[in-house]
């Protein structure tokens, strides 16, 4: 027995030290392209290796007979292979199929600019949107800096390829937003009514969107709100326009957080110094207040909160164009609300629900009259109906609920539904006190479903479908949408991109006595972009079809939808590039936008060039900063080449509109500046933050020309210029609690 | 005979159970010398692996995958080594990988101080790829992470150590103070003097980066 043991001993040893085994051999892609980095494992031993530059591993082994070889490389699939360890030496030639992943899959883009923080391969991040020069901190702002949108300034609205302002839609975290800009004045572009600091992430598609969104014809602007802040603060701004304040608590658990914000402006200072070209008779005037809370519901859900209210007036007045002397008084009461509530959870591992509600009650009180040279209210004969008086009220509410599920890899399918109820009143009231009331409701009911399949890394193809009923046209459209995206090489893709959207006539041309349907229009858009961290490149060529556009006549002195026998079609090229990367702290992108577009729309008598579309837009934005001076200098430059402008109006006699005058505007030229400083920037410790941004429009005076007004009678026309040929702003923000600067510059730089 | 034989089969299970350990122990022992000696990055990417194989051989120890952590944040650290911005495509995968590892060493050890270390390291780590728009995200992220390994652990040596190197390498204007990193470093020290590891395996690096970064104030 004894002698057994000891031959069993000594075999154990033996065999313990008998030669090691070599393992040697290459780990590459499927394409065999070498995999540097790969880890290569015997199971259940240390024993292994990792490979080099050339994919070359070797390494050597006690481990004898049946083993497991197991080889792992990120972005890649796991490979294992029972191995027979005998000889001295093995070899291997490994090849790793590549995992369908985020960060390396292509991404379909086609029509879309994102703007976040989160992901790698935005165009912009929120920042950007405040610190670009020509914005003044509106969201649209920045936007109109992009590809696409056209630098309309006579009135809000982001003016899309062709498309009009009511052609582009907004959503705020996955619901639609009736109202996002202030109530128009006549001639003066207003703001958009958020923040663009309670936003995290924007998209801008310019076209091709997903079937998700609907109502839109051209653009879709999608908005999604921050969730719980990083910590509790409290802020103040103050400027010469006015000023704010407002508190943000993250409780202690940081699962839930809530705050309020009040907001005064009142441009009484800013216009007594800048000289403006229109008469205010009341200066424009802004309460505006919101609230919000947030509240994480799982590890993965959070239930969001945001109530807004505004309140504001403003009272102009311009030199008549119709009978000389006299004035054209406008004076606008306005009463916003808009409340959203919007949860998100993922359910189990495979699905994810996005649903959200939002109400919106507006209220708009506008007055109309001819003043003389007093400024006493008068009558005039044949001129009668310029005094009126108009009290609109507005009720909307939208709901929309999306599920989704993950199949394997990246794909997924989303289906949902959404709903839009609108209840527009207006009481028209004549001088006369003759009353025209007005009431116009909707419930538009949609249901849609997509997919996104992702047949290897390098090719996906997003399909979708839209299927809406308007009660007020009592009608359906079925909406297909469809793109691809294709990896052409690193950081580059080519997408294609096709659609078609339907939209409702615009309720300010309701009711109308005849049968409407839904205004159509069909995307097709082909694009290239290469992304790097530093870089982005793109162009995109689209076209864009137009049919059954709503037309209009005149109908108890009231331009009202007749038909939608209009039409017509878009085309063009864009470029973008933005380069982070020549220039240490220095940022800049340049875009330009070729637009070919014809309709027969509205009161047009023909299909002709819309006055809205400049056939070349062109942006260079500028971004520096000069961490020594703690100052970020940003510049920006914009043209547009002149725009189309008519006299169309109506003749009684052939009951047919007619042009009576047209010419084109000079070209859009404006430079822009700003100056941000951060005083306690990446101050450790520091309980403040405080930004001083100081902001000139137009520096250059440059005189700009939106187009042309004509009297009643075309005798007289007169430029539509903005209110103040520059605009300067100068603000200071101080944020006390938080500081966002912590670890900014760390050990290893 | 019989009552031999179950001795020496029980002494058997009992030999390689040890010898399990031991090979383990010995396995760990030279590459966690190693850590604090190897300057080469493709060296300290072999050890980042080899932590990685050995813990998914071993399966329940959470110091190798810690290990495999701490090694591939440190070839992100050295490869941004005096630039600053532009190298989140090559940081990032790395990070990822950093996290992917920490993660692992964390589900086998809750609330452990060193593990927040390392999961400061790698919020460092992403903004470093693209500081400017990333301080706002990784800078608290980095900030909170360090905080929480010193209330787990108000001994850990490297929260103070780490401390320190902020406060040494920030400039002046943005907050930095070579003064209050030469403090910082000092209590380090006075923490690794009284910092007794569990075991001739577990964390006790840093000691070198003080001395180094104490002789470049002189």
């Amino acid at each position: 027995m004894r002698k057994f043991l000891a031959l069993g001993i000594l075999l154990v040893t033996i065999n313990t030290l008998t030669a090691q085994t070599l393992l040697k051999g290459t780990v590459k892609d499927i394409k065999d392209h070498p995999l540097p980095g790969a880890t290569i494992a015997i199971k259940d031993s240390y024993d292994g290796g990792t490979s080099d530059s050339a994919g070359n591993f070797s390494f050597k082994t006690y481990e004898k007979g049946e083993q497991t070889l197991v080889v792992t490389a990120i972005g890649y699939k796991g490979w294992e292979q029972k191995i027979a360890v005998k000889d001295s030496t093995l070899g291997f030639s490994i090849n790793l199929k590549e995992e369908i992943n985020e960060m390396k899959a292509v991404v379909i883009t086609a029509g879309s600019f994102e703007a976040s923080d989160k992901k790698r391969t935005t165009v912009l991040n929120s920042i950007d949107i405040v610190t670009t020069a020509s914005a003044n901190a509106d969201i649209t702002g920045a936007i109109k800096t992009l590809p696409g949108a056209q630098q309309v300034g006579e009135s809000e609205g982001l003016f899309v390829r062709g498309g009009t302002a009511s052609e582009t839609k907004t959503y705020i975290d996955g619901t639609l937003v009736n109202n996002f800009f202030y109530t128009s004045v006549p001639n003066i572009a207003q703001r958009g009514r958020f923040s663009p600091f309670i936003f995290k992430g924007t998209v801008f598609s310019a076209g091709g969107y997903s079937a998700l969104y609907g109502q839109a014809l051209s653009s879709a602007l999608i908005l999604e709100s921050i969730d719980l802040p990083e910590r509790s603060s409290a802020n103040i701004s103050i400027s010469p326009i006015g000023g704010a304040v407002g508190i943000q608590k993250l409780a202690k658990d940081k699962r839930s957080s809530w705050g309020v914000n009040y907001g005064y402006t009142n441009i009484v200072l800013a216009y007594k110094v800048l000289n403006p070209r229109v008469d205010y008779y009341h200066m424009p005037e802004f309460h505006t207040g919101d609230a919000n809370f947030r509240i994480k519901t799982s590890t993965t859900g959070i239930l969001k909160y945001y109530g807004y209210f505004s309140q504001n007036q403003l009272a102009v007045r311009n030199p008549s164009l119709d009978t000389l002397g006299y004035k054209d008084a406008f004076r606008l009461k306005n009463f916003n609300m808009y409340h959203n509530l919007a949860w998100r959870e993922n359910i189990g591992s495979y699905w994810k629900f996005n649903g959200g509600v939002s109400f919106t009650n507006n209220k708009d009180n506008i007055n109309g009259s001819t003043q003389d040279s007093k400024n006493s209210q008068v009558i005039l004969e044949g001129l009668e109906y310029k005094n009126f008086h108009l009290d609109a009220y507005g009720n909307y509410f939208n709901a929309k609920a999306v599920f989704e599920r993950r199949l394997r890899g990246l794909s997924a399918v989303r289906f949902g539904s959404e709903y839009n109820y609108s209840n527009d009143k207006a009481d028209y009231t004549l001088y006369n006190g003759n009353k025209y009331p007005n009431n116009i409701k909707e419930n538009l009911v949609a249901g849609f479903a997509e997919a996104d399949i992702y047949l290897t890394n390098d090719l996906a193809a997003k399909l979708g479908s839209r299927l809406e009923h308007s009660s007020l046209l009592n009608k359906y459209n079925l909406a297909p949408r469809a793109s691809l995206a294709y990896k052409v090489g690193k950081e580059a893709q080519a997408s294609l991109a096709y659609g078609i959207f339907y939209q409702n006539p615009e309720r300010k041309y309701l009711p109308s006595t005849n049968d409407l349907t839904f205004s159509k229009a069909t995307h097709y858009i082909a694009q290239y972009q290469k992304v790097s961290t530093l870089t982005t490149f793109r162009v995109e060529a689209f076209y864009k079809k137009y049919n059954d556009l709503i037309k209009t006549s005149v109908t108890n002195n009231q331009e009202t939808a007749s038909s939608n026998q209009g039409y017509g079609y878009a085309k063009g090229l864009e470029f973008f590039w933005r380069d982070k990367k020549t220039v240490k702290n220095f940022d800049y992108w340049i875009s330009y936008s070729f637009l070919d577009t014809k309709r027969d729309f509205l009161n047009f008598p023909g299909e002709m060039e819309p006055n809205f579309a400049a056939k070349h837009t062109a942006n260079l934005v500028l971004k520096k900063f000069i961490s020594g001076l703690r100052t970020q200098f940003n510049a920006n430059y914009q043209y547009a080449s002149g725009r189309p402008y008519y006299n169309i109006r109506y003749n009684n006699s052939n009951d047919k509109y007619s042009i009576y005058d047209k010419g084109r505007t000079k070209d859009f030229n404006s430079v822009s500046l700003s100056v941000n400083y951060l005083p306690n920037i990446f101050k450790k410790g520091a309980n403040q933050f405080t930004v001083f941004v100081f902001s000139i429009t137009n520096v250059l005076g440059s005189n700009q020309v939106y187009g042309y007004n004509y009297s009643y009678n075309g005798l007289r026309k007169q430029a539509i210029i903005p209110p103040t040929k520059t605009f300067v702003y100068l603000g200071v923000f101080l944020s006390f609690g938080v500081d966002r600067t912590q670890e900014v510059i760390n050990s290893n730089l | 005979m019989k009552k031999v034989f179950f001795t020496f089969l029980a002494s058997l299970l009992l030999l390689s159970s040890f010898a399990q350990s031991d090979k383990y122990h010995n396995a760990m022992l030279p590459k966690v010398a190693a850590m604090d000696t190897t300057h080469n990055i493709d060296m300290i990417k072999d050890l980042a692996g080899a932590f990685e194989r050995i813990g998914d051989a071993e399966k329940t120890q959470w110091l190798p995958y810690y290990y495999s952590a701490l090694a591939n944040v440190s070839t992100g650290y050295m490869l941004s080594m005096g630039k600053m911005g532009g190298l989140a495509d090559q940081l990032d995968p790395i990070a990822d990988k950093a996290d992917a590892m920490i993660s692992k060493a964390e589900a086998l050890s809750k609330d452990n101080s060193e593990i927040y270390i390392i999961k400061k390291m790698i919020a460092t780590l992403r903004m470093m790829g693209d500081p400017m728009n990333r301080y706002m995200t990784y800078g608290p992220q980095a900030q909170q992470a360090l905080e929480t390994a010193k209330k787990l652990n108000p001994e850990n040596p490297r929260v103070y150590l780490l401390e320190g190197e902020d406060k040494f390498y920030t400039p002046e204007q943005y907050g930095g103070s070579k003064e209050e990193a030469r403090k910082l470093l000092e209590l380090a020290t006075a923490k690794y003097d009284a910092f007794k590891p569990a075991s001739d395996i577990d964390p006790n690096w840093g000691r070198a980066m003080i001395q180094y970064l104490m002789s470049q104030m002189k």
